[in-house]
């Protein structure tokens, strides 16, 4: 295939990714370093209450957004270098709070409490989702055929689900004397509040993106389980290998490239978390990272959006991204460059 | 597995099968609860016993009921829908369709099915059962809470079915221009082996691990100003593109492309390349190659992978609740808002009612695409 056939092919997706994914991208970077402002301009109003005899009359001086001639407001443009950084990482305050050793003034910074529970969130899910796929996927291969078909439809319902109503269901299970406190209340024959405290939602959240996850990883593993080698699985069976050792040294090692593409796609949607603070409306206690730059442009009881501290927060979420990536994109790379 | 040796103890298969009924238990639980609550009056929802949820006495009461007769009946609906979908209508489309339009059959198909199983279960139903409940004595009685008042407030008075427009426009919108555009990309992937394609490859893989906030943080004052920077070219009524659902819609293509022109790529893959190239010795140019001889056979990927862009733009919830005013807002931000401010026990019913009413669509999806999902999940995986 020639250049300009290819370019015709894989032009307008290429031009829909230049478009909407990387010029946003060069657009964030540069707004990070600006700051758009109404203009102020302080002005004497003269207030004045109809009294006995005369007016009572009080002039103050009031700030007050400049107009233009259609009577909108007039907003400047200013570089104010890292500023934007400064105001999202509060760096003076992070750096008193780190070396006082003191976590609990560290997770008032929005940002850092922020990627505090990112990383968590995204480290224990993982080994998480890898283990119950693997079990969900194996427990499935051992089941009768004619059973199959229904067990993955009904798995497939948590994987399906939008994000934000699957949150809600596991939310309203638990949410006040929802009916699983319930049973856990007359189990343990105590009160709990699950949503209380920090720790209890991020478990649940916790929960809640395993349920959704492991399906996925289940289904991929259900898929490689399809092709292992029956004849080794015999022979290690005369070899005198147990149940264990088979699976340990046979069915992993066959998985293994399966169990890195889920670990990879897990690593990448695990620290995007986001949805899960939206459904068990968590923010009181627990934010994420994304979450973070979506609050930054909500607008505001004013109606204004911080733009350019939602650009310098999403930068360095960005940051992340190419730490993760790293390791994967060189090792394809790596291959690439082996294939020819 | 047939071979003895390989068989196992009975204690290790009832371990894996009661293993395997825990799983499908908590898979689907929470969706089996939410849609049970949204059947009860709130006090009979919130009730801290199971059986007094399922039962719904206090619901009953109030004199809304169903009897033995309607729950046989209604199990009879769900089972012919359920039958109709998996046998019959994949049957039906391999007659009735050409191969190269099955997926216009498809979507015939599954619409007339789903309005035939409102329309049975909410309208012919209930008429006929009201003439036949008196008749059969003790069967008829009524012995189970059930309402409908919930779902009539969500979709007639919050006005619901507005919000379930804008998805039906945002997610078309969303399937047709990023399948058309992703599959001729996937196909001009597919059949260069040039480094450049490499790189494209990589650079959208990248772009997959974006989390959409941050290219949201670069739309928004964008579109907001757009008016301003559109009129040079446009004139005066240059739109403003926040609020809009195409904006919205050309936003979640570009979010999807990655994704799609990776797995089309796959698929391509798949489909030998001898095929296209004896077209092309028979004269056709790569397009001709790729209208006549690829286009009949490419439709069970695309297929798949137009499942999955539908999934991206109903599921979405951060571009959509950002992007778009309320007048245009989808269903999934919608019912986000309504739980927020909702703080009575009738408005959380309300909600879980809505909450059921998005999940629906979903699970008749999975109900007659369950193949392609399955076949589309591995489909990137198995190859690595």
């Amino acid at each position: 295939m020639n250049f300009r056939t290819f370019a015709a092919f894989v032009g307008p997706s290429v031009f829909m990714m230049l478009l909407f994914i990387a010029f946003p991208l060069v657009s964030v970077f540069k707004q990070s370093f600006y700051v758009t402002q109404p203009i102020y301009e302080t002005v004497e109003v003269e207030t004045c209450t109809p009294g006995f005899l005369t007016q009572t009359c009080v002039t103050e001086e009031k700030s007050i957004p400049k107009l233009d001639e259609h009577g909108e407001i007039i907003t400047q443009t200013q570089f104010v270098g890292l500023e934007s950084y400064r105001n999202v990482l509060e760096p003076e305050r992070a750096w008193r709070a780190i070396s006082e050793g003191s976590w609990s003034v560290l997770s008032t910074i929005n940002f850092w409490k922020a990627l505090r529970f990112t990383l968590t969130f995204t480290l224990i899910t993982l080994p998480l989702v890898i283990g119950f796929g693997l079990a969900i996927a194996i427990v499935i291969n051992n089941a009768a055929q004619a059973i199959r078909g229904p067990v993955i439809f009904v798995s497939l319902l948590p994987f399906i689900i939008t994000p934000v109503i699957g949150a809600l269901s596991i939310n309203w299970l638990f949410r006040g004397d929802g009916i699983l406190t319930a049973m856990l209340e007359w189990w343990l024959n105590r009160d709990i509040a699950l949503f209380a405290q920090a720790w209890t939602i991020e478990l649940l959240m916790m929960l809640y993106r395993v349920w959704h996850v492991a399906p996925f990883a289940a289904i991929v593993f259900y898929a490689g389980l399809q092709t292992v080698n029956q004849d080794s699985l015999e022979s290690a069976v005369i070899d005198g290998a147990s149940r264990w050792q088979r699976l340990k040294y046979i069915v992993i090692p066959h998985l293994m490239p399966l169990i890195i593409f889920v670990s990879m796609i897990h690593l990448m949607d695990a620290y995007r978390v986001f949805e899960e603070i939206v459904g068990f409306s968590s923010q009181g206690y627990v934010i994420s990272l994304q979450w973070l730059t979506y609050d930054f442009l909500v607008p505001d009881q004013a109606g204004n959006r911080s733009i350019s501290r939602a650009s310098a927060s999403a930068m360095l979420t960005m940051v992340g991204i190419v730490i993760l990536l790293i390791a994967p994109l060189r090792r394809t790379w790596r291959d690439h460059k082996g294939g020819h | 597995m047939s071979s003895r040796a390989l068989r196992q103890p009975l204690g290790l298969r009832l371990t894996s099968n009661f293993f395997l009924a825990f799983w499908c238990l908590v898979a689907a639980f929470p969706i089996f609860w939410i849609t049970v609550m949204s059947f009860k009056s709130p006090v009979d929802a919130f009730d801290g016993n199971a059986l007094n949820v399922i039962f719904g006495p206090a619901t009953l009461e109030t004199g809304k009921g169903i009897s033995i007769l309607d729950i046989l009946m209604g199990i009879a609906v769900l089972w012919v829908t359920a039958r109709l979908a998996t046998k019959t209508l994949p049957s039906m489309v391999r007659t009735y369709t050409k191969p190269g339009q099955a997926w216009f059959g498809w979507i015939i198909g599954g619409l007339a099915l789903v309005l035939g199983f409102l329309l049975a279960l909410f309208v012919v139903l209930p008429a006929v059962l009201n003439v036949l409940n008196p008749l059969f004595g003790p069967l008829g009685r009524d012995v189970m809470g059930l309402t409908t008042e919930h779902y009539k407030t969500v979709w007639i008075d919050r006005g619901f079915s507005n919000n379930f427009k804008n998805s039906l426009i945002v997610t078309a919108g969303v399937v047709t221009v990023s399948l058309t555009v992703g599959t001729l990309a996937g196909y001009g992937l597919a059949r260069s082996g040039s480094t450049l394609a490499f790189w494209i490859l990589i650079v959208a893989l990248v772009f997959r691990a974006l989390p959409h906030s941050v290219l949201v943080a670069g739309y928004l004052p964008v579109f907001i100003n757009s008016a301003e920077w559109l009129r040079p070219i446009l004139g005066e009524n240059a739109p403003t593109l926040y609020g809009k659902p195409f904006a919205v819609i050309a936003v979640l293509v570009a979010i999807n492309q990655p994704f799609t022109i990776w797995m089309l790529r796959s698929f391509f893959q798949n489909i030998p390349a001898e095929l296209d190239e004896a077209a092309r010795v028979d004269g056709c140019n790569h397009f001709q190659a790729f209208r006549r001889v690829i286009m009949p056979v490419m439709w069970p990927g695309v297929i798949t992978t137009g499942l999955f862009s539908f999934l991206l733009a109903y599921n979405d919830f951060l571009v959509t609740s950002l992007l778009l005013d309320a007048q245009n807002q989808t269903m999934v931000p919608a019912i986000a808002g309504m739980f927020n401010r909702e703080t009575t026990t009738t408005d959380q019913v309300v909600a879980v009612a809505a909450a059921v009413s998005i999940t629906a669509p979903l699970f008749f999806l999975v109900m007659i695409f369950q193949r392609q999902i399955v076949s589309g999940l591995t489909a990137g995986a198995v190859k690595g």
